[in-house]
């Protein structure tokens, strides 16, 4: 990123950071309902938002927010939704209806403990209903995984982008770890030049603002005419696998690891704690944190499977990301999996044993 | 030199697609497309209006009427017209839902849309009864009617009364303007197109939420003739349905 990231450096939450980086991307509209742990992004919102010149709505519903969210989006604004699992499970309608009419918005899940209503501390259970679809039909979401309060605030600008490039809803996946934790943040908005910079023609080719002079446009997700929608399907099948070249993972001392964990978001945090401990201790351990988790960082993770490392997934749920990682480095390798429970809020320490068990091949 | 004796008797407004219609012979949607295109050409607003589709038979509008519109989810149309009119305020918006999508499914979302007050207009059509997913039963079905889900008729006790959406409308606090009226003949053809107008005024003139009720035939699913679905009209559904004005911003 070529802006220079000198901003402000401000002490906020993540739930703050969502908020910030949103309008530092340029969002101009946003439309919520309350959920714990998320709260702090529609309370901020309703006051920065209108200061900046946009429209904060507190909708009725989940239903109503997502589908508020649509409606901003064919216009080609820069608008988003946050929630936390119960109502990102309500939000599936519309969010499946923008895969399909091309639509590009941001969602954002501080996911909480599942199933149903389950509790309001943080959770991973939501990994399945974010990559693998969620809504009906056969469409893919674009998903990132903050772990710092600094990338929820980067990821948010990163997420419009990416959904205005890709015309397709992107997911800002955190927890309520993340939303609720505080840090210091760096400020910054994208700079005229900087890949990222917010251009304000941009979906002008295919937005809804009245005919004019041009011809009407039409944006749908219905298609009933013979062989249409497996037309319409297969370019989606073509754009979900071209996101594939902004896939990203970090690494973390994977170079010389006998055994890689991999751990998204606020658990790969924590697992990086644990992987510093035990290798002042000379474990050789490492991690690999996939940043997006749809596309998936495939290529890099089967890179490290092709070296003969071993891996160990660990997650805040009962078992998910580990089957794409499985996936991902099947011709050389496969995971362990070891996974805390919602309502656990693990420490460093709690993964050492799991991760010495797998090193030590018990 | 010759007199001109002919006068062309039909003439399309200029936003109206010529070209063969899906819906069934005796179909009032029709006959609302042609308001609603009128209304729009009449008011110059053709080019700089925002369609909000939604699911059941005029799902199709958009194949009718030469404006940008973008396809919502069954019910949901009202806050897909929120987010279009809070995105783009200085364009003209509007939805165009069926009793199953505005008074049933997306009862909540309709409501919520008129008391917040958003300056927009939504034209309901009232045909009793679910058209394209082939004859169940409306929220606003009447009391005796059968459909292909209350084949006995519809029963107070068992499925409640009908509901009056123009009445509801206009007892919200962000509700402008909402009328109620009927495609049945042509004096109720007339006033529908005045309500409309006022609707949609409403929207261009700032008051806020316009709201126009129109009562249709559904010819197919009442299985009556398109003349006996008029009769349906106006002999049983308007003493139900009553026409006229219920909010008025003038
Ligand atoms: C979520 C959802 N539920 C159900 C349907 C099926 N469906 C399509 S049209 C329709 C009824 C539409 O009836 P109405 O709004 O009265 O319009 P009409 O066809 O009579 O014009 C239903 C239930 C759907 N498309 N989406
Ligand atoms: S089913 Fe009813 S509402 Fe649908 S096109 Fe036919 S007559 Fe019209």
């Amino acid at each position: 990123m070529s802006s220079a990231r000198d901003g402000e450096r401000i002490f906020i939450k993540g739930n703050e950071a969502v908020a910030h980086g949103a309008l530092a991307a340029g969002c101009r509209c946003y439309f919520g309902y309350p959920i714990t742990p998320q709260n702090d992004i529609p309370e901020l919102l309703s006051s920065l938002i209108p200061a900046a010149g946009g429209q904060f709505v507190q909708a009725e519903s989940e239903v109503a927010a997502a589908n508020m969210l649509l409606g901003a989006a064919s216009c080609g604004v820069r608008a988003f939704t946050s929630s936390s699992s119960p109502g990102i499970s309500l939000m599936q309608e519309a969010i499946s209806y923008m895969a399909g009419s091309q639509l590009p918005g941001v969602i954002v899940n501080m996911v909480r403990g599942g199933p149903g209503l389950g509790d309001i501390g943080p959770s991973q259970g939501d990994y399945f209903q974010a990559v693998k679809g969620g809504g009906h039909g056969d469409y893919r979401l674009f998903v990132l995984a903050p772990a710092t309060c600094q990338e929820a605030y980067d990821f948010m600008i990163e997420a419009f982008h990416l959904a205005f490039k890709y015309r397709n809803p992107v997911m800002v996946l955190g927890d309520a770890i993340l939303g609720q934790m505080k840090e210091p943040v760096t400020t910054w908005t994208p700079a005229a030049g900087d890949p990222l910079y917010h251009d304000d023609t941009e979906g002008a080719e295919w937005r809804l603002e009245g005919k004019g002079e041009r011809p009407a446009r039409l944006l749908k997700s219905l298609y009933l005419e013979e062989g249409a929608l497996a037309t319409h399907n297969r370019m989606l099948v073509a754009k979900h696998e071209s996101m594939e070249q902004d896939a990203r993972a970090e690494e973390f001392l994977c170079d010389d690891a006998e055994l890689i964990v991999a751990a998204f978001g606020s658990i790969g945090r924590i697992v990086k704690s644990t992987v510093r401990n035990l290798r002042a201790k000379g474990h050789k351990v490492g991690l690999f944190r996939p940043i997006t988790l749809f596309p998936f960082p495939t290529k890099q993770i089967d890179a490290l499977a092709a070296q003969g490392k071993r891996f160990l997934t660990i997650e805040h749920n009962t078992g998910q990301m580990v089957d794409d990682v499985r996936l991902a480095v099947r011709h050389h390798a496969d995971s362990a999996f070891f996974g805390c429970m919602p309502g656990d809020l693990p420490s460093p320490e709690d993964f050492v044993e799991p991760i010495l068990n797998v090193l030590e091949g018990k | 030199m010759a007199e001109v004796l002919e006068k062309e008797a039909f003439v399309l407004p200029e936003n109206i697609v010529d070209r063969g219609s899906h819906y069934c012979p005796g179909c009032h949607h029709g006959i609302a497309h042609r308001l609603v295109a009128e209304c729009l050409s009449e008011l110059g607003l053709v080019d700089e209006t925002i369609c909000v589709s939604s699911i059941g038979c005029s799902v199709f509008i958009y194949n009718y009427i030469d404006m940008d519109t973008i396809e919502a989810p069954h019910g949901r149309a009202p806050a897909v017209v929120t987010g279009v009119k809070r995105a783009r305020p200085d364009k003209f918006v509007f939805s165009y839902q069926g009793d199953g999508d505005l008074a049933s499914i997306g009862l909540a979302e309709s409501v919520h849309c008129a008391n917040r007050g958003e300056k927009v207009s939504i034209v309901f059509v009232n045909n009793t009864v679910y058209g394209m997913t082939g004859g169940q039963m409306a929220p606003t079905t009447m009391i005796g009617q059968k459909t292909t889900t209350c084949p006995g008729g519809r029963c107070e006790d068992r499925e409640g009364s009908p509901m009056k959406m123009a009445e509801l409308m206009a007892s919200l606090g962000g509700t402008a303007f909402s009328a109620r009226v009927a495609t049945n003949n042509m004096k109720n053809i007339v006033s529908a197109k005045r309500a409309i107008m006022k609707a949609f005024r409403c929207q261009t003139e700032g008051h806020g939420f316009g709201f126009v009720e129109l009562l249709s035939a559904c010819p197919t699913n009442w299985r009556m003739t398109p003349v006996a679905a008029n009769e349906r009209v106006e002999k049983e559904m308007i003493p139900y349905f009553p026409l006229g004005t219920y909010k008025d911003f003038e």
